[in-house]
């Protein structure tokens, strides 16, 4: 049996997987089902961090990943994103890093700060 | 003299969605910010979790900021960035308020105001650490500002002092940027964050958590060398002989935000000693009428959203402001209870959907809740466990019960 906290919503439900029978106990939604039994068999998560820029007034600009990743693969990915050094404007939502590490999931701009520049 | 109906200030959270309000009720608008950038904390919080109330998404801060900001913008709202107040005055004609930018100084006149100021944080010295002064000292809002705006590590080894959750995910950003977290310290038994900050924040990266443990000195000339910390007892008093000096670079604290309110005090706006921020009633207008309060300068919330949901109501209670004696009634709480905002409902106003906020002062298992009126329990919920970190917001109609101006309205949290 694991026991940990469901970080889906501010919920923060506790919740109990049994890993044999994959049954969750605690979750106030379906959300939280899911999200148990991937944390016992291949947790995920979210990247949330900046890339360099060549703006001066912006010299980091905020961006995630559009879909939660592996858990065991948050610093490969994190050493990709610091890779990169952005000179062109983009706007919210603009892909950075397209499929990133051949995960399925790309690195996208969450602010229009360098378009407003 | 500028004439607006309703001036905002502030420009987070709180004061756009008070403007964008205010604006669709009909009112003329002006917003006022001091930054060069509309969006307030939410630009250097760059984390998710954002939105999951009022839109149903994971967003980031900047995204959840930028979706107010588009909106303020489409709604052409007159806005004065990079533009300080420097004093309020209720006059007769209304709100004098005199602003100071680079083109000078410029005077406005409002029929109400909202203060959407927001909070600041505790720094070293509210928390009483001895030793040197050296530089490496930084409150966790200035490392993610530092980290997550001007693209500046601030440490490779650091000590963070407080759970609350900007330090939790502080401790999580810099691990990320590729430093060495040795441990979050909390001088309380129990943690100041949400137990999901715990979780995806320390737990995911082996961060470990050490309650009732303090910094009680720095050393270090130039920059900082090394914290001393030390065990303290359920009195938050340290305990002679459990010292241990920790080598690092950088102490982050994490110990407690607190509203901004000097121009609410100017204004001789009462402030709740509990929740820090001005008393108001159900439409988050103050003691003094006319000014509105809403956000984190009002209590510290946990989610912008409800930031958010408090500066909408309170843009729509400023522009529906007509001088006029309100029939306010308190209140009360009890002892378990660490606040409830709003503080009183003014009777003459629309009380058919008052959301009432509330912590409870102590971490407790299986509660309830009741509200009392006049002996009369008209309002019962119960709760696996309340904890204080965890802000927790209850819907009443208090048009349907029965209050008048001699009512006695009670707020309790029991416990079984």
């Amino acid at each position: 049996m694991k026991q940990f906290v469901c970080i889906v919503c501010p919920n923060g439900c506790g919740l109990m997987v049994d890993e044999n029978t994959m049954e969750v106990t605690g979750h106030k939604c379906k959300r939280g089902i899911d999200f148990g039994v991937n944390e016992v068999t291949n947790p995920m998560r979210t990247i949330c961090t900046t890339v360099k820029t060549t703006f001066a007034e912006a010299p980091v600009l905020p961006v995630r990943v559009s879909e939660d990743i592996p858990k065991s693969q948050i610093f490969e990915v994190m050493s990709e994103i610091n890779k990169v050094v952005l000179s062109k404007s983009v706007s919210r939502g603009d892909v950075i890093i397209a499929n990133v590490l051949g995960l399925g999931v790309d690195v996208i701009a969450t602010s229009d700060l360098i378009k407003e520049l | 003299m500028i004439n607006y109906d309703v001036v905002v200030i502030g420009g987070g959270p709180a004061g756009l969605a008070a403007a964008i309000s205010a604006n669709k009720a009909g009112s003329k608008v002006l917003l006022i910010e001091r930054e060069a950038r509309l969006g307030g904390i939410l630009k250097q919080c760059i984390h998710d979790g954002f939105g999951i109330v009022k839109f149903g998404e994971k967003l980031s801060g900047p995204e959840y900021a930028e979706r107010y900001i588009d909106e303020f913008i489409k709604g052409k709202i007159d806005c004065e960035m990079l533009t300080f107040v420097t004093s309020i005055k209720k006059t007769a004609e209304g709100f004098a308020i005199t602003v100071v930018n680079r083109t000078g100084v410029i005077k406005y006149l409002a029929k109400s105001i909202v203060l959407a100021t927001g909070c600041r944080e505790r720094t070293a010295k509210q928390v009483s650490i001895h030793g040197t002064r050296p530089a490496g000292v930084f409150t966790a809002g200035q490392a993610q500002h530092f980290v997550n705006l001007l693209g500046e590590m601030v440490t490779k080894k650091c000590v963070i002092l407080g759970s609350g959750d900007i330090g939790l995910i502080m401790a999580r950003r810099l691990t990320l940027e590729g430093a060495e977290v040795l441990g979050v310290y909390e001088a309380k038994s129990t943690p100041s964050g949400l137990t999901r900050n715990i979780h995806q924040c320390l737990n995911d990266f082996n961060i470990p958590l050490h309650l009732s443990h303090t910094v009680t000195k720095v050393f270090g000339s130039e920059r900082l060398t090394s914290v001393e910390i030390t065990k303290v007892d359920e009195r938050m008093q340290p305990i002679a002989g459990t010292s241990e000096i920790i080598e690092c670079d950088s102490l982050i604290l994490s110990v407690g935000l607190i509203p901004e309110n000097e121009l609410a005090e100017s204004l001789g706006v009462e402030l709740d000693n509990f929740a820090k921020g001005p008393r108001c009633d159900g439409q988050f207008m103050t003691s003094v009428g006319g000014v509105f309060t809403c956000g984190n300068a009002t209590h510290v919330n946990d989610l912008a959203d409800y930031v958010s949901e408090s500066g909408e109501i309170a843009g729509i209670g400023a522009s529906a402001y007509a001088e006029a004696e309100r029939e306010l009634v308190n209140i009360g709480m009890n002892e378990k209870t660490l606040y409830i905002v709003p503080e009183m409902i003014d009777l003459k106003a629309n009380n058919s959907n008052t959301i009432l906020f509330f912590r409870s002062k102590y971490v407790l298992n299986k509660c309830k809740i009741n509200v009392i009126i006049d002996g009369v329990n008209v309002f019962a919920k119960k709760f696996a466990f309340l904890r204080p970190p965890e802000m927790e917001r209850i819907v009443l109609n208090f048009d349907e019960l029965k209050v008048t101006k001699d009512s006695k309205i009670e707020f309790e949290i029991v416990e079984g």
